[in-house]
């Protein structure tokens, strides 16, 4: 046991106890970063100096006897987030030379906090992926190893966050989340990721995918550290006309709730066929767990779950060719010069985004293109409608619901590349959720045959975070989750 | 609905994606796979259903109409890839 094996609730106590100085555990992950990362690819951008000077000035803060709520607590910032003076890539090649003159809003309190930010982490290019194979720098390789020796995936589209997170080399990471990427790659990295009501985190200054489903959260290898993480992230901010202007809970204190009484909802439809034996049982056992620990379990059905996915791949797509319409390399990012200012645009966007970013933007303008707009993506809207009623009636009688994260376990780099739909199908039980911009948050809770982790998924009401920590933090004391991935800092090769 | 190869040029056109000649079939073939799943909304009874258009549980905060930013010409220009003066530089547009 080391430094770096530390949760964010034990090094916050370590640092006020000066058993460690901040220091220390910043120079013991900007180590551990620089012997993992060329292996991993988590981080697309490592930033020691800055950790250097934030870590000094947090022992400063301590020792004057104003350290804030993170003082010195080593950080991955997905690279989605702009960073002022730091390099912001999105994970595309055409933001490869964007260098940011404001910092996001989500970063910027993490920064007030105290926190140490060790890096910008890898991602699928702007966060459209369950894999990270579509990032523009390489692809990130998931910490836990299967014994046929194939690179796995970490998921995505937070999957340098998870990856470092789960490989020791951060103690904590932002993610962002659409679709689903913050809970399936904690799904996928054991570890505890949660995607909070949209409208909890201010989404200015973070690179926009699609807007109406775009929302930051935390990542970490305990439900506390997530409720530490989000306390820190959370808030109004003018800036963010979506924001919502409501005071932020005691995240961690709803960790120790404890569920008794509370009624947990069973979707039906998240039963779907071909499921593997493995995440059913542990599924049965996360009812099992809540039952015990005093919580009520009620069927609940919810019955347009199936339409989620084909509603997301039309409104993510739309929102996406819209927002992705700034990158036409003349106010940042790279320019591929042409005969004419159409020329220039076509080229830059040829060359600067990646196949699935093209599928999308392509899809999405079909969707929105005249003759085509009310088939799909009024159509699209309205079924939202329906799936965010199905989540309203069901919260009538429930207090959250409980659900797998993920179909599978981590696949290999290069499985499920058959066509995109294949790809898309690892985010059926997240979207739904995302659509109707309800909290939910994925926790580690078994391994299936070949030892990955597999995770649990629960949502709960809108700004009701409290309860969506309260029941994770049961499910966790369960589940008691405590394999370790093969490629982790101090671990011998 | 199927989508033939003048059409996906189309649509690239309109998204200001300049298509290789050979990658129009593989693009066609992914395409159609997508809007091919997505067609099972067809089945599903919208009447008299409102459109959901945004995540946010809140109607729309309005705001002072008054200036919150500006004068950092530097600021806005420092990511360019061209530039003349204080302006973005681009091809030639009117001859």
């Amino acid at each position: 046991m080391t430094m770096l094996d530390l949760t964010i609730a034990e090094a916050l106590d370590a640092l006020a106890a000066k058993r460690i100085s901040a220091v220390e555990l910043t120079e013991a992950h900007i180590g551990a970063v620089e012997a993992l990362n060329p292996r991993l690819n988590a981080f697309i951008t490592t930033t020691p100096d800055i950790a250097r000077d934030r870590a000094k000035a947090a022992d400063a803060a301590r020792a004057a006897g104003n350290a804030p709520a993170l003082a010195g607590i080593p950080l991955a910032i997905k690279d989605l987030f702009c960073t002022e003076g730091v390099r912001t890539t999105a994970a595309s090649k055409i933001l490869a030379p964007f260098i940011p003159p404001y910092e996001s809003t989500v970063t910027a309190r993490l920064k007030a906090a105290g926190s140490v930010m060790l890096g910008k982490a890898n991602l699928d290019e702007f966060a459209m992926g369950s894999s990270n194979i579509t990032s523009g720098f390489g692809p990130v390789e998931n910490p836990w190893q299967r014994a046929d020796g194939a690179k796995l995936v970490p998921g995505g589209s937070s999957g340098g966050s998870a990856s470092a997170v789960a490989a020791r080399i951060a103690l904590g990471a932002t993610g962002t989340d659409t679709g689903g990427s913050i809970r399936q790659p904690a799904s996928f990295c054991g570890i505890a990721g949660i995607k909070p009501t949209y409208g909890r985190c201010s989404r200015f200054g973070i690179v926009a995918f699609a807007s109406s489903l775009d929302q930051a959260g935390s990542m970490a290898r305990t439900v506390e550290d997530c409720a530490i993480l989000l306390g820190a992230m959370s808030g109004f901010d003018e800036k963010d006309s979506t924001s919502a202007d409501r005071p932020v809970p005691d995240f961690r204190a709803a960790c120790a709730r404890g569920v008794k009484g509370l009624r947990i909802g069973i979707p039906a439809e998240y039963r779907v066929d071909g499921m593997a034996p493995e995440i059913e049982k542990l599924w049965q056992s996360g009812i099992d767990w809540l039952k015990r620990a005093g919580a009520d379990i009620i069927d609940v059905s919810l019955p347009h779950t199936q339409y989620g996915l084909p509603v997301y791949y039309i409104v993510a797509p739309a929102e996406a060719s819209s927002n992705l319409a700034r990158y036409d390399g003349v106010r940042f990012g790279a320019r591929v010069d042409g005969e004419d200012l159409i020329d220039l645009y076509e080229r830059t966007r040829a060359a600067g985004f990646g196949a699935e970013v093209k599928r999308r933007v392509m899809i999405g303008t079909y969707v929105l293109s005249a003759g085509y707009y009310d088939a799909y993506y009024l159509r699209a809207q309205k079924v939202r409608a329906l799936i965010l009623r199905d989540f309203t009636e069901a919260f009538a009688k429930i207090d959250a619901l409980l659900t797998p994260t993920a179909p599978s376990a981590a696949f290999a780099i290069g499985e499920k590349m058959d066509d995109p739909v294949t790809m898309y199908l690892n985010d059926v039980f997240t979207v739904p959720a995302s659509l109707a911009g309800v909290p939910a948050m994925s926790i580690p809770a078994g391994q299936d045959a070949r030892g990955l982790p597999l995770g649990l998924q629960v949502i709960g009401r809108h700004f009701d975070e409290e309860t969506v920590f309260a029941v994770s933090s049961a499910i966790e004391r369960a589940a008691g989750f405590t394999a370790l991935p093969g490629l982790r800092a101090g671990a011998t090769p | 609905m199927s989508l033939d190869p003048a059409m996906v040029r189309r649509i690239a056109k309109l998204a200001r994606i300049r298509l290789a000649d050979d990658e129009v079939p593989r693009l066609q073939g992914e395409l159609n796979a997508i809007l091919g799943y997505v067609e099972q909304l067809a089945a599903v009874d919208v009447d008299g259903v409102a459109p959901l258009t945004g995540g946010a549980q809140m109607t729309m905060r309005m705001r002072e109409d008054r200036v919150t930013d500006g004068g950092i010409p530097d600021h806005v220009l420092a990511n360019a890839p061209d530039r003349i003066g204080d302006f973005f530089a681009v091809p030639k547009v009117v001859e």
